[in-house]
């Protein structure tokens, strides 16, 4: 309920201060206005914090995402410039997010590290090995041309653009892969009690795997998106405090981080709540360097609210009944 | 020897190795000149970590701890603009370490949020409160910080003890006293080793949890004013990432992250191997940076994977 209430007021009070906010309308063949726009950007950390939110729900966390993004762009970059057919590349992409999540899953399911740890270490190391893929054909931040990427990225399909059509199916894909599937059953199983579902007969590290599989390939999509958008490889900058706004996304849709819940839907609403504020705050014409602090504000709230202790309190000090 | 020394040893054998190492590498490594360079450069992240060791035995998780530094810095410089004395700016910004702290401890015991979205929530309201004051780099030019700068104890073999190494060490000293020597001390391991054996026993949860985090704010923002007296500058930038850094150091320096286990003195070696990392690969010269968060990511994970090995064996004969 909160995070569409919390959109529902954000984009409430952005039609209130500029009249336009709602208006959509086609340019040169596309939809084009704020609410597109929102969704627009929103859909690569929606994408990363829908993978988020499955290894959240194993009580997992990811922190690697952002460096999948770095490396999967430099790689995308390294291989164009290596004259591979584009097809390819982005099975390569893929492929690159394969390997981080079987290293992510290697390091929890397999040696039983904590995942915040287990993924710092990529965390850590990633951009550094993005800086080296660059560095294997000389040029600090080079770029590249690929009307397939950039057909999936920034192109249109009719009057939408693709990558919200993309984004949709992998969104529907997942959802049916979690909720009419036994897998989101053995994922929230895993996350509520990892020991019971095991003597349950759930392999709970296979299902730990399958989670940090799914994360690191929501992140590589992404990843491609993001390369795509910008052309070029920027290890060092792109994807950069993703990790973050897609945790957030994750817990603004209720999503807890003791695990056991995974709300799909929900997330992505979260997503859109941050994607939304950045955008409210850009067109109604405050400094961008507000930007973080009316985040961490409207995050904070939104957490408060949340939070059943102090509600208590709030209705006691208030005279209401105690539930 | 008492097993809970063996991390600590194993951080300590792979500084002193990798030291070596430098020593047989290159020329005038192995001296007191690139140790106190090494105390020096990386003494505002060693204080940032110290805090960040009594959040993460306890079981917590500090990420504000690198906008503090830019908060900090930032405030400073600005105050410094209108005519402050360094050192009262140092003071007040010391107390707003403490108190932002205790209530990121109080959200966490209070509304039961977890303390990584918090300190999240914090990182981001202190970045963004940096860029809100101003977007370019503020010099301090208040002759103190240059005074302080230059301020230093030499040591044997043409070597200096910086000014800001003293600070560090001596905010070590504290700390190793408050962890192993104090009633609240003992607390924190209580909470890290099992909260609810914990709170059973009579732990004052909020009281010490509040505290904790509140001493977390504390070291992290006394490492964002020797960040800026350093750099005699505040820039809203500084400190990007130095979360990850001062945790890195905790962990390396043999502190188990699930809480309850580790030693504080250990986050010093944990913090001067990543600088000795960093000044092994400036004194290479062929190397990039890329290779430092490459070098970083390795050492992280060799160990991980010998912390964990140490702690099954622990648990084999019932000790730890």
């Amino acid at each position: 309920m909160w995070p569409l209430i919390a959109l529902a007021v954000i984009l409430a009070v952005d039609g209130f201060i500029s009249p336009g906010f709602f208006h959509v309308r086609v340019v040169e063949g596309r939809l084009f206005g704020n609410v597109i726009d929102i969704l627009y950007r929103a859909m690569p950390t929606a994408l990363v914090a829908l993978g988020m939110a499955i290894v959240i729900g194993t009580k997992g966390i990811d922190l690697s995402v952002g460096s999948v993004i770095a490396i999967v762009g430099a790689v995308i970059t390294w291989r164009i410039h290596a004259g591979d057919p584009h097809f390819v590349i982005l099975l390569i992409a893929l492929g690159v997010g394969i390997l981080c999540g079987l290293w992510n899953g290697f390091l929890v399911a397999v040696l039983d590290i904590q995942p915040i740890i287990a993924t710092l270490i990529l965390m850590v190391s990633g951009r550094g090995i993005g800086l080296m893929i660059n560095l294997l054909y000389g040029g600090t931040n080079p770029s590249f041309t690929s009307p397939l990427l950039q057909g999936l990225s920034v192109g249109h399909i009719g009057l939408i653009p693709t990558r919200l059509i993309l984004g949709a199916a992998i969104f529907g894909a997942l959802w049916l892969l979690i909720r009419r599937t036994a897998l989101g059953l053995f994922l929230e199983s895993v996350g509520g009690n990892s020991a019971a579902a095991d003597l349950a007969g759930i392999n709970a590290r296979l299902i730990k795997f399958a989670a940090y599989l799914i994360c690191a390939l929501c992140a590589a999509w992404a990843g491609v998106v993001l390369a795509a958008d910008t052309h070029t490889s920027d290890p060092v900058s792109v994807g950069l405090y993703i990790e973050l706004d897609a945790i957030l996304a994750v817990v603004i849709g209720g999503g807890s981080l003791a695990g056991g819940r995974i709300y799909l839907g929900m997330t992505v609403l979260g997503a859109l709540v941050i994607q939304a504020l950045t955008t409210s705050i850009l067109t109604s014409g405050l400094p961008p360097e507000y930007n973080l602090v009316v985040k961490a504000v409207v995050v904070i709230i939104v957490l408060l609210l949340q939070s059943e202790n102090l509600r208590n309190a709030l209705y006691a000090r208030l005279g209401g009944r105690k539930r | 020897m008492n097993a809970k020394y063996l991390p600590l040893l194993a951080t300590i054998v792979v500084f002193s190795a990798l030291f070596i190492t430098g020593g047989i590498l290159y020329n005038n490594f192995f001296s007191t000149l690139v140790l106190g360079d090494i105390l020096a450069d990386n003494a505002f992240i060693i204080i940032a970590a110290i805090g960040t060791t009594f959040v993460i035995l306890s079981g917590g998780i500090d990420l504000s701890i690198g906008s503090m530094i830019g908060f900090v810095g930032v405030v400073m410089a600005n105050l410094d603009v209108v005519g402050w004395h360094p050192l009262a700016s140092a003071g007040m910004m010391l107390c707003f370490g403490l108190a932002f702290g205790a209530l990121q401890g109080l959200i966490i015991d209070f509304c039961e949020i977890q303390p990584f979205i918090v300190t999240l929530a914090g990182l981001f309201l202190l970045r963004g409160s940096c860029f809100m004051i101003n977007l370019d780099s503020v010099p301090i030019r208040h002759p103190f910080v240059a005074s302080f700068a230059e301020a230093s104890i030499p040591l044997p073999g043409g070597g200096f003890l910086a000014s800001s190494a003293i600070v560090m060490l001596i905010a070590l000293a504290a700390a190793i006293v408050m962890a192993h020597f104090t009633r609240f001390g003992a607390n924190i391991y209580a909470i890290g080793g099992d909260r609810v054996s914990a709170a059973l026993m009579g732990v004052p949860m909020r009281r010490t949890t509040v505290s904790i985090y509140a001493l977390g704010g504390f070291y992290s923002a006394l490492g964002g004013v020797i960040y800026a007296l350093y750099t005699s500058s505040g820039y809203p930038l500084a400190g990007t990432g130095n979360e990850l850094s001062a945790i890195a150091s905790v962990v390396l320096g043999g502190t188990v992250l699930t809480g309850g286990v580790g030693m504080v003195a250990g986050t010093l070696f944990g913090g001067m191997i990543l600088g000795l990392i960093a000044t092994l690969i400036n004194f290479n010269g062929s190397l990039n940076g890329a290779w430092i968060m490459i070098s970083g990511g390795v050492l992280l994970f060799l160990f991980i994977v010998m912390q964990r090995s140490l702690l099954s064996s622990f648990r084999l004969r019932g000790v730890g």
